[in-house]
Parts: structure tokens; sequence; C-alpha cells
């Protein structure tokens, strides 16, 4: 008798379904595909649930998804991170709701079994019937294995997964750029607009890497915007490029002049932020701490894509929320600067109000194309969703990456290389 | 009877704002306003200093005149999409008023109805409204919607 091999069905053949040019459109539709992703990928590698500043304070918290998971993350009284599983060791109830806040400890609203901040179980009414049956000690909150990089909080269910930082690899020389733009303050979040779509997760992932629609379906963004502005962002035909940075990661660079918001300070002022410029001085802050504020407050020139939830794209964190295989929540993270100037957080806000979100004059039609392609996608019953744009213009980065054109599909080709990796291992 | 004349005037602004919006008047809507007018769909419904944080929709003059010149330009996608909104405000209250100013407090139901499908923004919105000669000019309005904590959808109009 032969030992039973314990193989899991296989949902659909990976394979034949991720070409280097095209991927099968069930991919947005499947619903056991869907399922597969939760446990291959989300269950499986680093996923973003934060930035540090959400939690600044002893008592902090804020609550995330990965994939199928409510968790927290919390702030002990050493005020040290956790990462922790929102569900009541007792019979599973969350012992957390809300988005964040601040709170001495998680109580479980069913049967009332205290947590202290960092999981441990403090309290349990009536313990009489629990002795000699289980020690306090054995029921914590479940603990996840969580790293960070620059105050981005990464979080995994796989405890031999690789170090944070070997996953993130090229990606990281882009998130040190991407955080200059606290304009010399650290980095702090400063709200969030969260919308969901009828459409599937990858969407919003290949969107992050899309630069070829944005003089399209932003045209009336674009409109709303001086002269100056627009111009910067007509980028198709500029120097801009996408690189391959591995393990899904990518980088899409629209914007050159602004890679590195250190780097020329005695640029002229742009005409929108002169006002800005000029509060500042006003308020006393010298000539080069205007420069390094104006230069910093508009975002970085790219959009990182990091796989498979979160993106530092230009001037606020991206996280997609899968809900089912047809809709997906997005979060927009507005970023500045802790103890900055107020006037330059407030322009910052205002920026991001008047593109990102429900009510911006971008995200919105965003939206309606996402929701079109989900639609779209159901038509037919052998149709390919295309990745093939620039495959044939491709080159290597200084850095030694694949490099295409800035409207190249190089960073969705980057993104589902790595999806089909880790759905066939 | 002096209060109840002026909720009534109250009102009847305040319904014909309402009219103008779901009937698409945005130019005749942007005249409503004071100079120094702001529109407000905050996020956190106990947030009162706007200016400092992150909102929906935070409009002085000109991104109200940017938001109407988004809606009739027809190059935004998402706002051809929605048919019209049909909203009805109710309850209301007045808060405050003083020699130069009324405050009012009432709810709203709005609905909308995009690609087919028909969807409802239940608010509570607060005025404040400068009175000027016969007439009430808009200083401030805030929306307050009563998922704006959770997460919403596409909003391609104006609340
Ligand atoms: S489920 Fe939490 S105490 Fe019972
Ligand atoms: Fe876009």
């Amino acid at each position: 008798m032969t030992d039973m091999i314990d193989i899991k069905p296989v949902v659909a053949d990976y394979d034949s379904m991720i070409k280097p040019d095209k991927v099968h459109s069930s991919l947005y539709s499947n619903p056991e595909i869907y399922e597969e992703e939760l446990d291959k990928i989300f269950n499986n590698t680093w996923v973003w649930v934060g930035h540090e500043s959400e939690v600044p304070d002893v008592g902090s918290y804020k609550t995330a998804m990965i994939g199928r998971h409510s968790v927290i993350v919390s702030r002990d009284r050493k005020k040290n991170l956790h990462v922790l599983l929102n569900r009541c060791r007792h019979r599973a109830a969350t012992v957390c709701e809300g988005k964040k806040g601040k709170t001495k400890s998680f109580m479980c609203p069913y049967h009332g079994w205290g947590y202290s901040l960092d999981g441990a179980l403090r309290a349990v009414p009536k313990p009489e019937e629990y002795e000699g049956v289980f020690d306090k000690s054995e029921y914590p909150l479940v603990s996840l294995r969580f790293e960070t990089y620059q105050g981005l909080i990464f979080a995994t269910f796989k405890e031999d997964l690789e170090p944070l930082e070997d996953f993130l690899g090229g990606a990281k020389k882009w998130i040190d750029l991407f955080i200059k733009q606290g304009g010399g303050y650290p980095l702090k979040v400063l709200g969030d607009h969260r919308f969901r779509f009828p459409g599937n997760w990858k969407i919003q992932l290949e969107n992050t890497t899309d630069a070829y629609h944005f003089p399209i379906v932003h045209k009336s963004f674009v409109s709303s915007v001086d002269d100056q502005t627009a111009e910067v962002f007509d980028f198709l035909d500029g120097e801009g490029f996408v690189e391959d940075l591995g393990n899904g990661h990518s980088v899409m660079v629209m914007i050159p002049e602004l890679v590195d918001l250190e780097e020329d300070l005695d640029a002229p002022i742009p005409e929108r932020f002169q006002a800005l410029a000029e509060e500042l001085a006003a308020e006393g802050h010298s000539d080069l701490e205007v420069r390094r504020l104006v230069r910093a407050v508009g975002g970085s020139g790219f959009n990182l894509n990091l796989f498979p939830n979160v993106a530092c794209s230009m001037a606020f964190f991206r996280t997609l929320v899968p809900i089912s295989v047809n809709e997906t929540e997005i979060h927009h993270v507005a970023l500045g600067g802790e103890g900055a100037p107020a006037a330059f957080n407030q322009m910052r806000i205002r920026l991001h109000e008047h593109f990102q979100g429900p009510m911006g004059f971008g995200t919105p039609d965003d939206a309606e194309a996402w929701e079109r392609v989900q639609k779209g996608s159901h038509a037919g019953t052998e149709e390919w969703i295309l990745l093939n744009r620039g495959q044939e213009n491709l080159s290597t980065s200084p850095d030694g990456n694949v490099a295409g054109a800035v409207c190249s599909e190089t960073g969705m080709r980057a993104a589902y290389q790595q999806w089909k990796k880790m759905m066939t291992a | 009877m002096s209060d109840l004349n002026l909720l009534n005037r109250v009102r009847a602004f305040i319904d014909t704002e309402a009219d103008m919006l779901d009937f698409e008047e945005y130019n005749a809507w942007l005249d409503l306003w004071t100079d120094n007018g702001v529109y407000v769909v905050p996020i956190d419904p106990k947030e009162t200093d706007f200016a400092n944080t992150l909102n929906y929709a935070y409009d002085k003059a000109e991104m109200r005149k940017l938001r109407v010149a988004r809606l009739q330009s027809g190059e935004a996608v998402s706002t051809q999409t929605t048919e019209k909104t049909v909203r009805q405000l109710g309850r209301f209250r007045i808060l405050a008023e003083s020699d130069t100013h009324v405050e009012v407090r009432c709810s709203m139901y709005l609905s909308e109805c995009r690609h087919g499908n028909l969807k409802t923004y239940p608010a509570d919105v607060t005025y404040k409204l400068l009175k000027a000669d016969d007439e009430f000019r808009i200083d401030e309005k805030v929306i307050r919607l009563q998922n704006s904590d959770a997460y919403l959808s596409s909003i391609g109009y104006i609340l």
C-alpha cells in the first residue's frame, strides 16, 4: 500500500492563463481563483497594514485587512508595535471595531475577555470554571510576524518568509525617495479616503502602473489646473519610464524632475505654489526651508507599486482590500509632515482632495473605467487582457532592471509574473 | 411667530438650492454663495476643523467653480453615467440666529442612479446662511453623510 499524498486540486492551469503578454479574463471573475489568491498570495507574503505614524502613541491602534483576516496594529505601553488577529480566543468575536483610535485594552464584547495592547489575555470573568482547564498565558490574541521599512508596516502569516528588506529589494531605493516628501519632516498620515468599486483587485493593482490612461481618463482634472501644472502632467512623451523591480514590484516614473525632492532646490517655484511660498516666508522660514517645503508639497514624480496591496503613489499611499472576486475597497492615504508648517500640510490635504477619493476630480473617473473593465471582461468565452504594450521597446536600467517606456505595460507584466509564481508554487 | 416665518424662509431657500442641484442649474447654484463660503463633505462627522483635516470635499469659491466646470464639460466619464439625483430635505431646525447669520440643520435623503443602480445617501446637513436683504447667501454648507466614516462609491455630482 502506498502512502496517500494530499494533493490540493488545482483550480486552474495558471501556466496557460498567464502569458508573458496577456492574461486570461477569468482572472477577474472566477470566484475559485479569487479564493486561491487569498490563500496563496495574501496568506503567503508581506502585506502592508499601515504606517507607523497611524499608531503614534501608547494605546494607539488601527485595524487593517490581510486578505480575509481582520487584524489590529497596536502600540503597547513600552511603545512596541504589534500586529494581532482581531479575533477573541474564546469564541472568535472581533475585539476591536472601527478604523483607528486609542484604548487601554481590547475587550471582547461577548463574554468579556480582556486583552492588553500587546495581545496578552489579562482577565476573564468568572474564572473558576477555567481552573485546571487552561492558563491565561496560553490564549493571547494571535500575534503576527511583522517588519517595518521607513515606517511602512508589513505583516505576514508566513513565519519562514524572507526578511521584508529582501522582499522589497529594488523597491527600497524608491521608498527612500518617496519619504522625502515630508519636506524635511517625518512623513505622517493625515487621513484617508475610502471607496469601493465593483471590480477585481488586480484592476487596481494594474492601474497604479498605467500611465497610458492618464490623459484620457483624467482630462477633466487636467482641465482644472493651470497651464504650467497641466504641462507637468503631460508626461506620456517625456523621459519617464517603468522599471521591473522584481518580486512583482515596479516603479513608474512620470515626472523625472521630481524623483529626488532634495535635489534642484533652486529650481523656480511653480506658479501654483507661489502663494504658499510667500506665506511660508512671511512666517519666517528661511529661503532654503521654503524651497524644500515647496518642492516637496506636490509629492514625488513616480508611482511605486508594491505587490500585492500597496503603492507609494506620487503623494499618497494607495492600498487595496479585496472584498470579493468582483469588489475591491481602495484607501487613498493622505500624507504630510509631522510638525511641518500648517500651511504645508493644508496644501497637501487640498491637493489630495482635488484629485483623490470618491469626490475628487480624478478618482471617480478611474473607478468608472475599472467598473467598465470588470463588466466588459465577462463578455466572450476565450478573451484575454492585453499586457503587451511596449514589450518590443525594452532596455536595461542603470540598476540592471528591465525597463520600458513610461506608458508601457512593463509594471503589469512584472506583477502578473509574481502572481503566477505564487499561484503555481 | 417670527421664528416660523424665518424657518419658512430658510426652508424655501434650501429647497430652491436642492432643486437647482437636482436639475443641474449649477451656475445659478454658484450665485447662491458668499465670496468666502465653504462647501464641505467631511469624513469624520464629528470633525469641526475642516481646513486642517482631510475631507471628501472642501471647496472655496474657486474649487466650486472648477467642480461645476468639470460637471458641465462632459470630459469626466464618471459624471456622464449618473442619471439625475433626487434629494429631499426635511427636519429643519434653526440652531442659531444673529443679526447677520442664521444657522440651520436639516436631514437630506439623496438618491442617485448610476448604471441603472439606485443608491441612497442619507446625510445631516448644516448651513450657515448670511442674511442678505430679503434673501440668504450660503456662507458654509457641511454635508455629513451617514456612511462617511466607512466607505463610499464615486460621487459624480454635487451633494
Ligand atoms: S467570544 Fe470573546 S469572550 Fe467569548
Ligand atoms: Fe487614474
